[in-house]
């Protein structure tokens, strides 16, 4: 069936499903969220105002066959930056969305009292229902909830406590294949769902399915595709040990942030890193190899199990162990796995949370290093929404602003995350200078400056990291359209065959014929039309610029400190 | 002379994580990759003291040296 556009109005409760305007046909995912976003929310409302959207779009290729496709992005402008902002994630929500024939799903107005609602989509339908059974609930119990209302396989978008409280930290849970959870993380965005009262959404994709043009030609070129992604060593490796195979490398660079940013190094590295983690979901009975949606050849995610070999949480991230752990020197996966799976419930994204607890840290709220004081503000503060609570949910920036800490590491209000910009200095260039504040998936340079993939660049140096990372910037814009994890990048840096199967792919779904200039094409103005929409919301190139400590202090090993200029660091914008 | 190895990832199976080494003077890093039977079309990063060096670099007394498979993440 031809894809729509649904759109949920909750001023007036009304709905409806359109055709989808030709501006906006040949984009998914990010490029999608993003023109949306640009097209129809006015850069100066209030983020949590009725004048705000929130978009959901899946992927180009999301629903399909094709290999590591089922990611989804959401849109809005942000209450943590108060820039455009583009959050995606695994699960089952993009391959569901895809299927109901939903383009994009486009929420916007506000309730005038104080009702709370849920949203379903099925093929050629979308309600709205009033809620009030789960308010107040957790992610889990709202999952275990829309299974028993709808069906064992329904998409699940939820929000939990911090959301609803419209805390700047929440994120957008995203069930996967086994019924636990992913999360649209970064940038408040559950705050957004929060503030247009929508407790779930659910996604019943029986009867749907996606239209292929050229299915013969689709089927060859995700063989291509596939058999580069299980090919390269990077997939294996992270197949293995997960993302937090970063742990050691990053230490051992220098350039992991510990104890707040103030070192290098982590003396704890070993017990927090991957091969630890392996090591003891293999000794537990867990998985060491999951993937986030069907259809993920690479499987970065875990099944991770406490003590008595019993679930605790699935999915960890190198971000997310790295913040609760070097940020915080907490050196025991243990009380990480913990943390990790109250966050999940709550609904509150880990990175932004974890480098919270570090200023707050730092400020003298808590101990660094005291797991079990984070484990109880999590539950009895920010779960319950005290006011301490509200202070560390609402973020790093926040609880640096209430505490009179001037050591935040922000970019645009939102935390820094997994790698030092001192001691790795391409990485800062793309904090400073993305669209959506501090973020290392928007062009990850760390593939070229420590990991030798895509060629190689001294990390200590500034020599062509501008270049390096508008060139990945543009790059993941156009993936961040198509649906496809991020994890497919290290196979297309190393093998040419990668990248035009791919394009392959495009055309043949849509029976169309992009090239490879289109797709980068579609990455700049993708970036450009971000760009321009931060501008008119009263950004300027003032605000691509790090903390001030970058500059002053020194960190250890390499005693490195953030050199770029002003002048320097603005060239990025010259495409 | 005295050079600390560490390894990391699969290459720690059937070897060490960590190991304070006699090298013979003037080794360089490739040789001792060869001397632990790492292929090194296997090797992703080789980092001598937390910068990355090459086959070629020669080892000195004191050195920490870290041998990599091909990793990501992110
Ligand atoms: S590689 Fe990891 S993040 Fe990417 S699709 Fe697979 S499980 Fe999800």
């Amino acid at each position: 069936m031809a894809d729509k556009i649904f759109r949920v109005n909750m001023t007036d409760l009304s709905t409806s499903i359109e055709d989808v305007p030709a501006d906006w046909a040949g984009h998914g995912g990010r490029g999608l969220t993003s023109n949306i976003v640009a097209a129809e929310v006015p850069p100066t409302c209030h983020p949590l105002g009725p004048k705000n959207k929130l978009v959901f779009a899946p992927g180009l290729l999301s629903g399909t066959t094709a290999s590591n496709s089922g990611r989804i992005s959401a849109g809005a402008k942000s209450p943590l930056t108060g820039t455009i902002k583009e959050s995606n994630s695994g699960g089952t929500s993009a391959q569901r969305l895809a299927k109901i024939g939903c383009k994009a799903l486009i929420i916007e107005g506000q309730p005038q009292d104080d009702s709370w609602y849920s949203i379903s989509l099925k093929p050629g339908e979308v309600t709205i229902s009033k809620e009030e059974e789960l308010i107040g609930k957790g992610n889990f119990a709202v999952v275990e909830a829309a299974e028993k209302r709808f069906n064992g396989k329904v998409g699940v978008l939820s929000i939990g406590q911090a959301g609803e409280m419209q805390m700047t930290g929440a994120n957008i849970s995203v069930k996967d294949p086994d019924s636990h959870v992913r999360s649209l993380g970064r940038g408040g965005l559950g705050a957004v769902m929060g503030s247009k009262k929508i407790k779930f959404i659910a996604l019943d994709a029986e009867g749907g399915k996606v239209d292929i043009a050229d299915v013969e030609a689709f089927k060859a070129a995700n063989k291509v595709f596939t058999k580069a992604l299980v090919d390269h060593p990077v997939s294996q490796a992270l197949g293995t040990y997960g993302s937090n195979v970063l742990v050691n490398i990053i230490n051992e660079a220098g350039g992991l942030p510990t104890k707040n940013f103030s070192s290098g190094q982590f003396e704890g590295h070993e017990q927090i890193s991957g091969e630890t983690m392996h090591d003891l979901i293999v000794e537990r009975g867990g998985k060491p190899k999951h993937g986030c949606h069907a259809g993920c050849v690479i499987q970065c995610s875990q099944i991770y199990n406490d003590l008595k070999g019993k679930y605790k949480t699935s999915g960890m991230e190198y971000e997310s162990i790295w913040a609760m752990g070097a940020d915080c020197t907490v050196d025991n996966l243990d009380q990480i796995a913990e943390m990790d799976s109250i966050m999940d419930d709550i609904g509150i994204d880990s990175i932004e949370t974890a480098v919270a607890f570090g200023v707050a840290m730092e400020a003298g709220v808590l101990d660094f290093g005291d797991s079990g004081e984070m484990i109880r503000i999590m539950t009895e503060e920010i779960a319950k929404g005290t006011a301490l609570g509200r202070v560390i949910g609402n973020g790093a920036g926040s609880v640096g602003r209430t505490y009179g800490v001037t050591r935040v590491p922000v970019v645009k209000n939102q935390a820094i995350p997994a790698y030092d910009p001192r001691s790795i200095k391409g990485i800062g260039i793309t904090y400073a200078t993305s669209t959506q504040g501090a973020d290392h998936t928007m062009g990850y340079t760390i593939a070229t400056e420590i990991l030798g993939v895509g060629g190689t660049a001294d990390p200590l140096s500034k020599e062509g990291m501008v270049e390096l990372s508008r060139g990945l910037q543009i790059a993941t814009a156009a993936i961040d359209s198509t649906g496809m994890c991020l994890f497919i990048a290290f196979a297309a840096l190393d093998d040419g065959a990668c990248l035009p199967a791919l394009i392959d792919m495009l055309n043949a779904r849509f029976g169309i014929s992009l090239t490879a200039e289109d797709v980068t094409n579609l990455g700049m103005s993708i970036l450009k039309t971000e760009h321009a929409f931060n501008k008119a919301a009263g950004f300027t190139n003032l605000d691509d610029r790090l903390p001030e400590f970058f500059e002053t202090e020194p960190v250890p090993p390499h005693n490195a400190v953030w050199d770029f200029t002003g002048e320097e660091i603005d060239t990025f914008w010259n495409f | 002379m005295k050079v600390q190895v560490k390894l990391f990832a699969f290459f720690r199976e059937g070897r060490f994580i960590k190991d304070d080494k006699e090298l013979p003077d003037g080794i360089t890093a490739g040789q001792v990759v060869d001397d632990l039977n790492i292929k090194r079309e296997e090797v992703g990063v080789l980092m001598l003291n937390s910068r990355h060096c090459k086959f070629e670099t020669v080892l000195q007394e004191g050195d920490i040296y870290a041998i990599f498979p091909v990793i990501g993440g992110g």
